[in-house]
C-alpha cells in the first residue's frame, strides 16, 4: 500500500486556473493507486541542469483511470518547466511520498492556505463525517473553491476582502461560528501557527501540513527537518523529516515557533 | 563499424565472466560502487529501489559519538548543474547506529563502511573505537565536511592536521581507515600526503566545494547556513582533475567522487586513478542510480573488450 517507486507518467489533460496556478493530470502504472489524500509527489525537470525534483502535492487522485492530478504555482524555473507540457507529453515522477492526512474524524474543518489549497481537495471528497473547508485567497482569484462545494460547505477568507471574510482562515471560522472537533490544514508556516494557537485554546484538535526544502523525498539525506517538541525516533535529536514522517503532523509534534 | 558489432555479440553475453571486482586496503568489493556519504543515509530508504547486495559497499551518513542536531533549515538549494547542502551532519549518535543501521546493513551481501565525523580528535576516536567490534568493512574518517564550524573542515586543510588525525584514528582502528580529503585547499596532493605519511590504508575524495546562492528576490542568502558543500555533475571535472592528482602523488587506493551521474562518469575517475567510485547526488535525481551506474560499468566493459576493471585504474596518464 505504501509502496514508492519511480515511473514514467503520461499527461492526460493540463490547464491553467489562474494567472500563474496550472494543472496537470498524470496517468501512472502504480503511483495514483498507492496514493492518499495529503501524499506528495516527486516530479522531475527533464532540463537536466535541474537535478532536484520538485515536491508537488497530489491533488486528486483517480485509482480506476490511475490518473493523479497535481495543482502548482510557477515560482521558478521548474514549476515554469512543467506549465509548457501539453497533453501527451511523458514525465518523470516519485511516489506516493509522505504520510497523508488520516481520514477518520466526525467533525472537520478542512483549511486551505494559498498553494496550500490543492491537496485539501482529495481529502474533502475522501473524508468521512461533517465536513466544512475553508479556503484562504490573496484576492478574489479563488482557484479550485467550486471544486470543494460538492463535497462540504464552502467558506473563504481574503487577504484583500474581495470575497468571503477579510482576513486569514482564523478570521473566518470566526465570522461564520465553525465548530469541529479536528482541523486540517495546508498552507504557509504563519497560516499553521495560528491554526494551531487557535485550535489549542479551543479544544480542537489539528493535523497540519508542512513543506521544507528536499533533495532525496524519501527520508535519507534530512535536508527537510522541521523542529519537534520531542527527540524523533529516528533521528535521534528534535526533528523529523517532512518528506518521511511527514508532510501531515500532529500539532503537538511540531515545534513552529 | 562490423568489427564494433563483432565484438559486441561475441561478448554481450558474457556478462557473468566480467571482472569487476575491486580492493580497498584489503577488502574486497564486488564492484567499484558505493555510495557517497550524507546523501543515502544508511540505505534502509533507497533499499526501496535499490537492492543493496548489487552494490560493491554502502557508505553511510557521518555518525558521531553524540547525537547531532544539525543546521537550521533551509538545509539545501539547487544550483545550476549541482546542489548545495549545509545539513551539518546530523546524526542519530554511535549508540542507535550501532544497534539500528549495523545490523540493518548486515543483512545484505555488501561491504559495510561508516563514515565518522566528530568536533575534535577525542571525539572521532571515541566513535571509532566503538566500531572496533562492530562488523563493520571500512571507516571512512570525513575531515573535510565544510558545514561544521570546529572539526570537519578545520582538521582537513592543514597537512600536520591532517597526518595527526590520522595517525590517532589509526592507533585505536580495528578496521583499515579511508581518510576523506576537502577539495576546498590550494593543493590537495599535500593533504593526500599528509594522510599517507600518518599511515591512512586508502582516500577518497572529493568532498563537497564551499558554496553560496543568494536569492535575489528576497536578498536573503538561500541557506540558512549562509554558505553550504556544492556537489553534483557542476564539480565533476574538478573532482577527476583532483583523483588524478592524488593518484600520481601517493600509493593508496583512491576512492572518487563528485558529480558521477552514469557509468561513464565512473569510468573517467577510474581511468583518472580511483578503485572504486561513490554516488551521491546523482541518487536525488534517480533513486535507481547506484544499481544503475554498476549495470552500465558491466555495459561499457562489455563495449570496449574490458575482463577485468582493475586494467583501467589509472590507464591515463
Ligand atoms: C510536501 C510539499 C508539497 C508541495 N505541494 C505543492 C503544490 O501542490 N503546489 C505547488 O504549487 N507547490 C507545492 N509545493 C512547493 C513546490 O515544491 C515549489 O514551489 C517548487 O518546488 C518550486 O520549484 P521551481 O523550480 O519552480 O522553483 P525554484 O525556486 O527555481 O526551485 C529551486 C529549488 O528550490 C525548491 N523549492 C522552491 N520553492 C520551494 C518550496 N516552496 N517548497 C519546497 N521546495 C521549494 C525546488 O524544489 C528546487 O529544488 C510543495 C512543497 C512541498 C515540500
Ligand atoms: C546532502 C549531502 C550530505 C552529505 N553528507 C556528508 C557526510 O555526512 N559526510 C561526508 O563525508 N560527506 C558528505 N557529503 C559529501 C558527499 O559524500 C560527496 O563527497 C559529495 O557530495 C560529492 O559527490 P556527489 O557530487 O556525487 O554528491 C554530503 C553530500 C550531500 C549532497
Ligand atoms: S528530502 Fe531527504 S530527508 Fe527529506
Amino acid at each position: 500500500m505504501d509502496k514508492k517507486i519511480k515511473e514514467q507518467g503520461i499527461i492526460t489533460a493540463t490547464e491553467q486556473i489562474t494567472s500563474d496556478i496550472y494543472g496537470m493530470w498524470v496517468k501512472t502504472a502504480q503511483i495514483a493507486q498507492n496514493a492518499k489524500p495529503g501524499q506528495f509527489a516527486a516530479i522531475y525537470c527533464k532540463e537536466g541542469s535541474r537535478l532536484l525534483p520538485r515536491p508537488i502535492s497530489i491533488c486528486e487522485i483517480d485509482k480506476e483511470a490511475g490518473i493523479l492530478r497535481f495543482v502548482y504555482r510557477v515560482v521558478g524555473k521548474g514549476t515554469d518547466e512543467f506549465s509548457k507540457l501539453t497533453a501527451g507529453d511523458k514525465i518523470e515522477l516519485m511516489g506516493p511520498l509522505g504520510n497523508g492526512f488520516p481520514l477518520e474524524s466526525e467533525n472537520v474543518i478542512l483549511m486551505g492556505g494559498g498553494i496550500g489549497i490543492p491537496p485539501m481537495l482529495e481529502v474533502a471528497k475522501q473524508m468521512k463525517g461533517k465536513v466544512s473547508v475553508v479556503l484562504g485567497y490573496r484576492d478574489a482569484e479563488n482557484f479550485l473553491k467550486s471544486e470543494f462545494e460538492p463535497y462540504a460547505d464552502v467558506y473563504v477568507a481574503t487577504e484583500d476582502g474581495s470575497v468571503g471574510t477579510k482576513g486569514n482562515v482564523i478570521d473566518a471560522i470566526k465570522a461564520n461560528s465553525l465548530n469541529a472537533d479536528t482541523i486540517m490544514a495546508c498552507g504557509p508556516v504563519p497560516m499553521l501557527r495560528g491554526i494551531k494557537q487557535y485550535a489549542t485554546e479551543n479544544g480542537i484538535d489539528a493535523w497540519l501540513s508542512m513543506e521544507e526544502r528536499m533533495a532525496c523525498g524519501i527520508g535519507a539525506c534530512l535536508a527537510c527537518v522541521c523542529k519537534s517538541k520531542e527527540k524523533d525516533s529516528h533521528t535521534n535529536v528534535q526533528n523529523k523529516r517532512v518528506c518521511k514522517d511527514g508532510p501531515v503532523f500532529h500539532m503537538s509534534e511540531i515545534d513552529l515557533d | 563499424m562490423s568489427d564494433n558489432t563483432k565484438n559486441l555479440s561475441t561478448t554481450a553475453t558474457d556478462e557473468t565472466r566480467l571482472n569487476t571486482a575491486v580492493n580497498i586496503a584489503g577488502v574486497e568489493l564486488k564492484n567499484p560502487v558505493v555510495t557517497a556519504s550524507g546523501t543515502f543515509g544508511s540505505g534502509s530508504e533507497y533499499s526501496e529501489f535499490v537492492d543493496l547486495s548489487l552494490l560493491g559497499g554502502v557508505v553511510t551518513k557521518g555518525v558521531a559519538n553524540v547525537p547531532w542536531a544539525g543546521n537550521p533549515t533551509p538545509r539545501i538549494a539547487e544550483t545550476y548543474g549541482g546542489m548545495l547542502n549545509a545539513v551539518g551532519l546530523q546524526n542519530p549518535g554511535i549508540d542507535l547506529f550501532v544497534k539500528r543501521d549495523i545490523p540493518f546493513l548486515q543483512k545484505y551481501d555488501t561491504k559495510i563502511i561508516v563514515n565518522v565525523c566528530g568536533h575534535t580528535t577525542e571525539e572521532y576516536c571515541e566513535v571509532v573505537e566503538r566500531l572496533g567490534d562492530e562488523k563493520v568493512d571500512l571507516l571512512e574518517i570525513n575531515i573535510s565536511c565544510p558545514n561544521v564550524k570546529e572539526g570537519g573542515i578545520a582538521f582537513g586543510q592543514n597537512p600536520k592536521a591532517v597526518e595527526d588525525i590520522t595517525k590517532a584514528v589509526k592507533s585505536v582502528a580495528k578496521q583499515p581507515i579511508i581518510m576523506k580529503l576537502s577539495p576546498n585547499v590550494t593543493d590537495i596532493t599535500e593533504t593526500a600526503k599528509a594522510a599517507e605519511a600518518g599511515g591512512a590504508d586508502a582516500l577518497s575524495l572529493i568532498n563537497t566545494l564551499t558554496g553560496m546562492k543568494i536569492d535575489i528576490e528576497k536578498r536573503a542568502f538561500a541557506l540558512a547556513n549562509k554558505t553550504g558543500g556544492l556537489s553534483g555533475p557542476a564539480i565533476k571535472p574538478v573532482a577527476v582533475r583532483m583523483v588524478y592528482q592524488v593518484a600520481n602523488a601517493v600509493k593508496l587506493p583512491l576512492i572518487g567522487m563528485g558529480g558521477i551521474m552514469t557509468g561513464e562518469d565512473a569510468i573517467e575517475f577510474m581511468m583518472a586513478g580511483a578503485t572504486a567510485i561513490a554516488v551521491g547526488t546523482a541518487n536525488f535525481a534517480d533513486p535507481m542510480a547506484t544499481a544503475r551506474i554498476a549495470k552500465e560499468i558491466e555495459k561499457f566493459m562489455v563495449r570496449h573488450g574490458i575482463t577485468d576493471i582493475n586494467e583501467i585504474i589509472g590507464c591515463v596518464k
